[in-house]
């Protein structure tokens, strides 16, 4: 069990970190968007696993508050992302750089 | 069963994290934009949050688990207001 | 009776959960956990989802979270190998722009959600008046594949679970 466990945690916090390390490495913002989701999809996922099953070894029953954080983090990763990427088009194209312009079709307009 | 195993597992982790935390912070100095400054924030919230459960898992105390959940929310709800202030110029209209 | 218990089964899975996370069922958190059941209820009639054809419905969605399962773990490795080999292979990051079929309001905040939370991929923009979306995607090799991917995997069950 503990291996399990131990195995899940170093996995989850190896997702979080390459996150951190793509989101430090790449060159574009709408690049660098994408590495830190691995930290807040599959890495929290694995990490709370990992917990769980510890939790539960220990207390010896089974603890699952932890679905509670995995819950809101499916909840808030999308909404998160959704409105930085808008704000950032925004922005580029409030400077004029619009990174849209010229780009496959299907560019105009705003919701 | 090797018992050894599991503390060195979440040492590393915990050291990993960290590291995480580290290079979020170099992109949260080196910017160069507003956004990109944001993003980073919000690296760093998910980041912290993971390394408190970690030493929750670590001390096998279950408090730690209530620091993480509040840690988390107050990162969706400030990056969430960061960005609309990216978009609009203010916060509350 | 139907006013204040639009959705028995929801309101009863949502007071278990209550009990299950405060592992407890002293009368105090029985009281809490059915007004938070009740109160989840009448939120969800609020919303008005589409009823009927439940079986079909919920069999599509376990489907849906499946696949997006395998694929968020799919793209976490292909992102990690971007992450610590940023320059190799000729990668080419950049817009994609992909003509939908889904009108329903629920389904395109639902794809929203899977494409913005699959790492790799996130949801840019959406015309409405074209019913177009465009989507930022990390490693563009191949355009039409991921056309594919999007509209075969996710926008045909989103189709059947909400038109």
């Amino acid at each position: 069990m503990s291996w399990a466990a131990g195995t899940l945690i170093l996995l989850g916090a190896l997702l979080a970190f390459s996150g951190s390390l793509g989101l430090a490495r790449l060159k574009t913002f709408y690049e660098r968007v994408h590495p830190p989701t691995m930290g807040t999809t599959l890495g929290t996922g694995l990490i709370l696993l990992g917990s769980m099953l510890h939790f539960s070894a220990l207390e010896a029953r089974p603890v699952l508050h932890e679905i509670l954080i995995g819950v809101f983090m499916t909840l808030s990763t999308p909404v998160t992302y959704l409105l930085l990427v808008r704000a950032a088009l925004h922005r580029d194209r409030a400077k004029g750089r619009d990174p849209l312009h010229g780009a496959p079709e299907g560019d105009q307009g705003e919701r | 069963m090797n018992l050894s195993f599991f503390p060195l597992a979440v040492s590393v982790a915990q050291t990993l994290l960290g590291l995480a935390m580290l290079l979020g912070m170099l992109r949260l100095l080196r910017g160069p934009r507003a956004q990109d400054r944001v993003l980073a924030l919000d690296t760093l919230y998910v980041n912290a949050m993971l390394l408190v459960l970690t030493v929750g898992i670590r001390s096998g105390d279950s408090l730690y688990f209530e620091v993480a959940l509040i840690i988390g929310m107050l990162g969706f709800v400030s990056t969430a207001a960061l960005a609309r202030f990216l978009l609009r110029g203010e916060v509350i209209e | 009776m139907k006013r204040w218990l639009p959705y028995p089964t929801l309101s009863l899975a949502l007071l278990a959960m209550w009990l299950l996370l405060n592992e407890s069922a002293a009368p105090a958190q029985l009281l809490l956990g059915t007004m938070l059941a009740l109160a989840g209820g009448r939120l969800l009639a609020q919303l008005q989802p589409p009823l009927g054809r439940a079986r079909r419905r919920a069999w599509a969605a376990a489907v849906l979270g499946w696949l997006v399962l395998a694929d968020i773990v799919r793209s976490n490795l292909a992102v990690a190998r971007i992450a610590f080999h940023p320059g190799s292979r000729g990668r080419v990051a950049g817009f994609l722009a992909m003509a939908l079929d889904v009108r329903h309001p629920g389904a395109l905040a639902v794809l929203a959600c899977i494409i913005t939370a699959t790492p790799g991929t996130s949801w840019a923009r959406y015309d409405a008046a074209r019913n177009v979306v465009t989507i930022h995607v990390l490693d563009l090799i191949d355009e039409q594949a991921w056309i594919r991917q999007f509209k075969e995997r996710y926008e045909q069950r989103l189709k059947e679970i909400f038109e």
